[in-house]
């Protein structure tokens, strides 16, 4: 019975084919890999495999190309060489020295959104990093362990990241309500920002693509993905090292709280 | 999209964010049923990659890094060393060199005194001998010229006797002697 | 009909909550503009500084992101 209603709905949606018919959602669908309609908790779906196929990157590019400990390295080691020199350099210059304890937390934050954004930057592919469930785990991990870093570290002191003692005193309750509401918003923007550009850029692709199927504007629209796509090349290293670098900026506030 | 959930519905779909024919519903970013499975593959991932980076990435590129650090700071003290030791073996050679003719110059020196004091104890010694050999030649000469100046006054006087007992006087010998030792004065 | 009426409030909506990503564009633009003159007074300054504009560009560029959450929240989660 559900057969019969399946193949009836593909005949209409097949139907559909000949128009301007856009399914720009479609690949951020998640689908169980082995059969079976239902998305349990700990069922293998494709967000599996691309989170796998990103691991699988990672351990590749810093563990396999690092294995001959080359004194003069090769073009994969010093990849992977570039990458902990970008990052360390960058939780330095931004945190502060003392930060580098966290170096390994930010290491592993950018390493995933940066080998899941271009993974998901293959055809057919899906991009985990597009899912706000995603990457609000990330953004409220950040979160939540800045401020108990802050609390930590600087016991009640912490507050005074809100009371700005640079602004004249009446104006202090105004900026701390003010400084209070942009942290609370900080995992928020910091996970929309990540997922909402991951998702646009391939929603924008796959409207292109729809263009594609009117011959006239076929040119045009391929010509179009074209360009987008090295747009997309670009804000998926951009959005990884911004997720990142905004980590950093996080964990400074935790650590240097006084302004 | 929007129209497609409409003629379709909820009702036939294969879960609630899928329609029938495979097509999503609304934003599948938004969808409830697949957060926890994401999540949860996703804790998972960090986990693993944490695991991964933490334990054997990180640590071995520090290594490799600082592996490298160090040689390149090895390779400069050594290429320091060595400099220093070219400049020691320069400085030891300029020395040498300075040595050499510090010495050279004291050697010729040294022989051109000897050679110097032989020639001065030659030439006196020339000179002695030469003195002597004048003073005795001197010596001789004057004997001769001695012997001569008798000679002269023998042959003289005796000629003188002669030429007075010729011409028929008789000779006073004493008055002869005495004309020509004046004779000779003069 | 009632329902067309939201959907087509929900439709105009979304276009007019993408007007929003404009202002996100001008704010970046801004952000770089003055970078890069700033960085063409004093180039030896500028690499420094680089962190700091790409934090300036996701603050402004999160607003933006922002708007266009709230269009496709309009196309298809109302």
């Amino acid at each position: 019975m559900a057969d019969d209603a399946h193949g009836a709905a593909a005949a209409e949606h097949a139907a559909e084919e000949g128009g301007l018919v856009f399914h720009p959602m479609d690949q951020f669908i998640v689908k169980p890999l082995f059969g079976g309609d239902t998305v349990g908790l700990f069922t293998v779906t494709n967000v599996t495999l691309w989170m796998a196929l990103a691991v699988l990157a990672i351990f590749a590019l810093l563990v396999m190309a690092t294995s001959k400990r080359a004194i003069v390295p090769g073009r994969s080691q010093s990849i992977a060489e570039l990458a902990y020199g970008f990052i360390y350099k960058m939780v330095e210059d931004v945190a502060g020295k003392d930060a580098t304890p966290y170096f390994p937390y930010v290491m592993t934050l950018f390493m995933f959104i940066v080998c899941s954004n271009f993974l998901g930057l293959l055809p057919m592919s899906f991009t985990t990093t597009s899912h706000i469930a995603v990457t609000a785990i990330m953004a409220m991990a950040v979160f939540l362990s800045v401020t108990i870093i802050g609390f930590a570290k600087h016991g009640i002191g912490f507050l005074s990241l809100f009371w700005i003692s640079a602004a004249p005193l009446p104006l202090r309750p105004i900026l701390a309500l003010i400084e209070i509401i942009s942290y609370f918003v900080r995992p928020i923007s910091h996970s929309i920002r990540l997922a909402g550009n991951m998702m646009a850029g391939h929603a924008v692709i796959k409207v292109f693509a729809g263009f594609a199927a009117v011959t006239l504007i076929a040119p045009v629209s391929v010509l179009a993905i074209t360009a987008i796509y090295a747009l997309e090349v670009l804000v998926s290293f951009i959005q990884a090292y911004v997720f990142a670098i905004l980590t950093c900026v996080y964990l400074k506030d935790a650590l240097h709280p006084h302004h | 999209m929007a129209t497609e959930t409409d003629s379709h519905g909820a009702a036939e779909a294969a879960s609630v964010c899928v329609d029938s024919h495979g097509g999503a519903i609304g934003m599948p970013q938004l969808c409830g049923d697949w957060m926890g499975n994401q999540i949860f593959w996703l804790i998972v991932t960090l986990v693993v990659i944490f695991l991964i980076l933490s334990r054997v990435a990180l640590p071995r590129i520090a290594a490799i890094l600082a592996e490298r650090q160090g040689t390149i700071t090895n390779d400069l003290a050594e290429a320091e060393n060595l400099k220093a030791r070219a400049v020691e073996a320069e400085e030891a050679y300029n020395q040498a060199l300075a040595d050499a003719r510090s010495e050279a110059l004291r050697i010729a020196a040294e022989a051109k005194a000897e050679i110097q004091g032989e020639l001065n104890d030659a030439i006196e010694k020339a000179d002695a001998e030469i003195g002597a050999r004048a003073a005795e030649s001197e010596k001789a000469i004057a004997e001769i010229r001695a012997g001569a100046l008798e000679s002269i006054r023998e042959v003289a006087t005796d000629t003188a006797t002669e030429i007075v007992g010729a011409l028929g006087g008789t000779a006073d010998a004493d008055a002869v002697t005495g004309a020509v030792q004046s004779r000779m004065k003069g | 009909m009632e329902g067309d009426i939201v959907q087509m409030g929900a439709y105009i909506g979304a276009g007019l909550a993408c007007t929003g990503m404009g202002g996100a564009a001008v704010g970046v633009g801004h952000v770089v503009g003055n970078y890069l003159s700033g960085a063409l007074r004093n180039p030896s300054a500028a690499a420094g500084q680089t962190a700091t504009m790409f934090i300036g560009i996701a603050f402004s560029e999160a607003l933006g992101i922002f708007s266009f959450l709230v269009a496709l929240l309009l196309m298809f989660a109302v």
